[in-house]
């Protein structure tokens, strides 16, 4: 059906105030002060006629979205990429009516539930079962919905032995498996997603996945923030790609990717790569150098820590230059950690005879930060791509190649043919 | 997907269920409680079960609290002061009779004022009518009115005070007890929100606001020492009306409730419910902005 519009956004603008009036707290000093200076400013300018100016603006003006409108179908499962700020998670709060918009419209058909962080609501204190009952009334299921759901959310997170214990003591992955499945359990006519499959080992993270595109096939709406192109390519068929609070492109997921990593490459001028503020960590420019020779690979980043990160570590990870994951190395794998860091961090590491481990093509390289217990402080960002020429391994004369012969290069030797 | 939606065919309005837009309240606000109900209970149960887990004697401590007032109150005011009872009562039932409600409001109005700020992370994560958080908190305060109640039923036999008929109608003054509890808490909530130094200011609200109730002493004995201008000032609270209904319901004897300076009282708990809900209404929208 070509009309079923499930999701209309018009014109859709959010403005934050940066500064004083966000923190909250300062805010009745102000609104005090004014109260008792009115008098005197309105003194001030009847003797000498001129305008005493109102508190200065310290409240400075910040549009994370600005006029942005599409429409999304029945069905669809749309991929909402974009760099830290981009206004992604503004969106999601928007279509999932945490916050409404400054300008501009959304009209929305259906039973809407958004996961934009897994584990909302949750209770150290109570014990798994009793927070499944919790975490389903705040997204919105019936206590009925979730007693009939109950067996099957306990089996999709594997915690049936510790339904009984606080969840204050279990791993965070058990945690983050438990949160998920209530969520996974919602059955809504439109879900909204922002990054969850980042936590949880790579196991789960494809039950997710699974879950999702079972979902999708339902014929249900699925909006998706990542910065895991991997997930947005397995997952999406359209995709949205917001710079600046703007749409810049969209269209089938493919071609919005591919703008993206071309933006993602000319990191030159202003502002950091990939940033997470809240830990004060940033990362200021990243660059790849094939070398001499041929398979050689320089890559060299500046981080800068406002805050100590104890037990700093970097992650590598490569995909085909179609989004196909090729390895998510982390830095309890390869060793590539730091103690405990703050300041300036530059780091060069070198990947050598790519030639012998991968079909020609190209590819594309992200870098991920991590600290103690490698807990990700920075998701994955794509920072370039890389050619790794051709050479002929197996010494056959026809070089393996990754269109023909697929990613990996494994070393074959002929034993017996009898 | 289409970046224009004016290129397609024109989508009627009727066609979405919902139209989200700035500053339009939302007409499905009432919808959407109903269909939250559950979430308002389990709230309330997951405070009170936490609490219980926390905790060496759980509700043993709402009892503990209003019993060690009363019998502070009645000795300083009773016996040291020598202030009167109200008819043949015995004093301690006299401040325990509004010791119940003033406990329930002034624990309601101090937990709801917190209860948006420290549910901040479900607040700026997930969508629901948020009137539910403050709410749900009032509703926990109830579960420790509801204990209280059994002191009360301890201090009437160990005193001999038979229960007279009146009693009956506590339910009706527990409902206002509830509305006054919810409107100033209401107001509270969205002002915490926004400014954080009524954090600091609610106790002293709570203080201050046991001082001008009759707790510890009844509002008869207001109205004969400060005349009645000053009296109708203050009935300007609303708890004065809430706590003589208590103290009638309690103690029986003649009923004043319907005393004009009585009902001003009255109206203005059912004031400020209305200020509450529409003050909260109004500021909710931009809670996940401000938290």
């Amino acid at each position: 059906m070509k009309e079923d519009v499930v999701i209309r956004v018009e014109g859709l603008s959010k403005k934050y105030f940066l500064g004083q009036r966000a923190g909250g707290a300062g805010g009745l000093r102000h609104v005090i002060e004014d109260a008792v200076a009115a008098p005197f400013r309105w003194a001030g300018r009847a003797v000498s006629g001129a305008r005493v100016p109102r508190r200065v603006a310290e409240e400075t003006e910040f549009w994370a979205l600005r006029d942005v409108t599409f429409d999304v179908r029945r069905g669809e499962v749309v991929g909402i990429i974009g760099r830290n700020g981009a206004g992604k998670s503004t969106l999601l709060k928007l279509l999932s009516r945490i916050t409404e918009p400054t300008r501009g419209r959304i009209g929305l058909k259906g039973r809407v539930a958004s996961l934009l962080e897994v584990g909302t609501g949750f209770h150290p204190e109570l014990s798994g079962r009793e927070n499944v009952f919790l975490n389903g009334a705040v997204l919105g299921m019936r206590q009925e919905e979730i007693r009939r759901k109950f067996d099957e959310i306990v089996a999709f997170a594997g915690v049936e032995k510790f339904l009984d214990t606080p969840v204050k003591r279990y791993s965070s992955g058990m945690y983050v498996r438990l949160a998920f499945a209530v969520a996974a359990h919602l059955e809504p006519e439109i879900l909204i997603v922002d990054e969850v499959l980042a936590v949880g080992d790579s196991e789960f993270q494809k039950k997710c996945l699974g879950k999702m595109h079972e979902v999708s096939t339902a014929g249900r709406t699925v909006l998706f923030v990542s910065h895991a192109m991997h997930s947005v390519q397995a997952l999406c068929r359209t995709g949205i790609l917001l710079n600046q609070g703007r749409i810049e492109t969209m269209g089938p997921v493919g071609g919005v990717i591919a703008v993206y990593s071309n933006r993602a490459r000319e990191t030159g001028g202003g502002g950091d790569i990939a940033s997470n503020r809240s830990l004060g960590l940033s990362l200021k420019t990243a660059t790849l150098r094939q070398e001499a020779p041929a398979g050689t690979l320089v890559v060299s980043a500046h981080f800068y820590l406002d805050k100590t990160i104890p037990n700093a570590g970097l992650g590598i990870h490569i995909e085909t230059a179609d989004g196909v994951e090729l390895c998510d190395l982390r830095p309890e794998t390869t060793g590539l950690a730091f103690g405990d860091r703050k300041g300036p961090l530059h780091i060069s590491v070198v990947l050598e005879d790519l030639s012998r481990r991968l079909g020609a093509g190209t590819y594309r390289l992200g870098l991920s930060f991590h600290e103690t217990n490698w807990r990700t402080c920075l998701e994955r960002t794509i920072i370039g791509e890389f050619v790794v020429p051709a050479f002929d391994v197996y010494a056959s004369g026809y070089p393996p190649k990754y269109e023909k012969d697929g990613p990996v290069v494994l070393p074959v030797r002929l034993l017996r043919a009898e | 997907m289409h970046r224009s939606p004016s290129r397609n065919p024109p989508v009627e309005k009727e066609d979405f269920d919902l139209w989200i837009e700035a500053g339009h309240a939302e007409k499905h606000y009432w919808l959407d409680l109903w269909h939250y109900r559950e979430l308002f209970f389990i709230l309330a149960w997951r405070d009170v079960a936490v609490r219980y887990k926390q905790t060496v004697a759980g509700t043993a401590w709402a009892l503990f609290q209003p019993f060690l007032s009363m019998v502070i109150m009645t000795v300083i005011f009773s016996r040291v002061a020598g202030l009167p009872s109200i008819g043949n009562a015995p004093y301690a039932i006299m401040v325990f009779a509004a010791l119940l409600p003033w406990q329930f409001f002034s624990s309601a109005l101090s937990a709801s004022g917190q209860s948006v700020v420290s549910n901040r992370d479900m607040i700026s994560k997930v969508y629901f009518p948020r009137i539910i958080v403050p709410t749900s908190s009032v509703l926990v305060s109830l579960v420790d009115f509801l204990v209280s109640l059994l002191i009360l039923a301890a201090l009437m036999v160990w005193f001999r005070f038979p229960p007279v008929w009146n009693l009956s109608a506590l339910p009706v003054f527990m409902v206002l007890a509830i509305v006054s509890a919810l409107g100033a808490g209401l107001v509270l909530t969205a002002l915490t929100v926004q400014y954080r130094d009524f954090r600091i200011l609610v106790p002293f609200i709570v203080q201050f606001g046991m001082y001008v109730s009759p707790v510890a002493y009844s509002s008869d004995l207001v109205r004969e020492k400060l005349g009645a201008g000053l009296f109708s000032l203050y009935c300007l609270n609303p708890l004065v009306f809430v706590i003589e209904g208590f103290r009638w319901c309690i103690l029986g004897g003649k009923c004043r409730l319907l005393e004009s300076p009585m009902l001003v009282s009255l109206a203005v708990s059912f004031l400020l419910l209305a200020f509450g809900i529409a003050y909260f209404r109004k500021t909710e929208r931009s809670f996940a902005d401000v938290i």
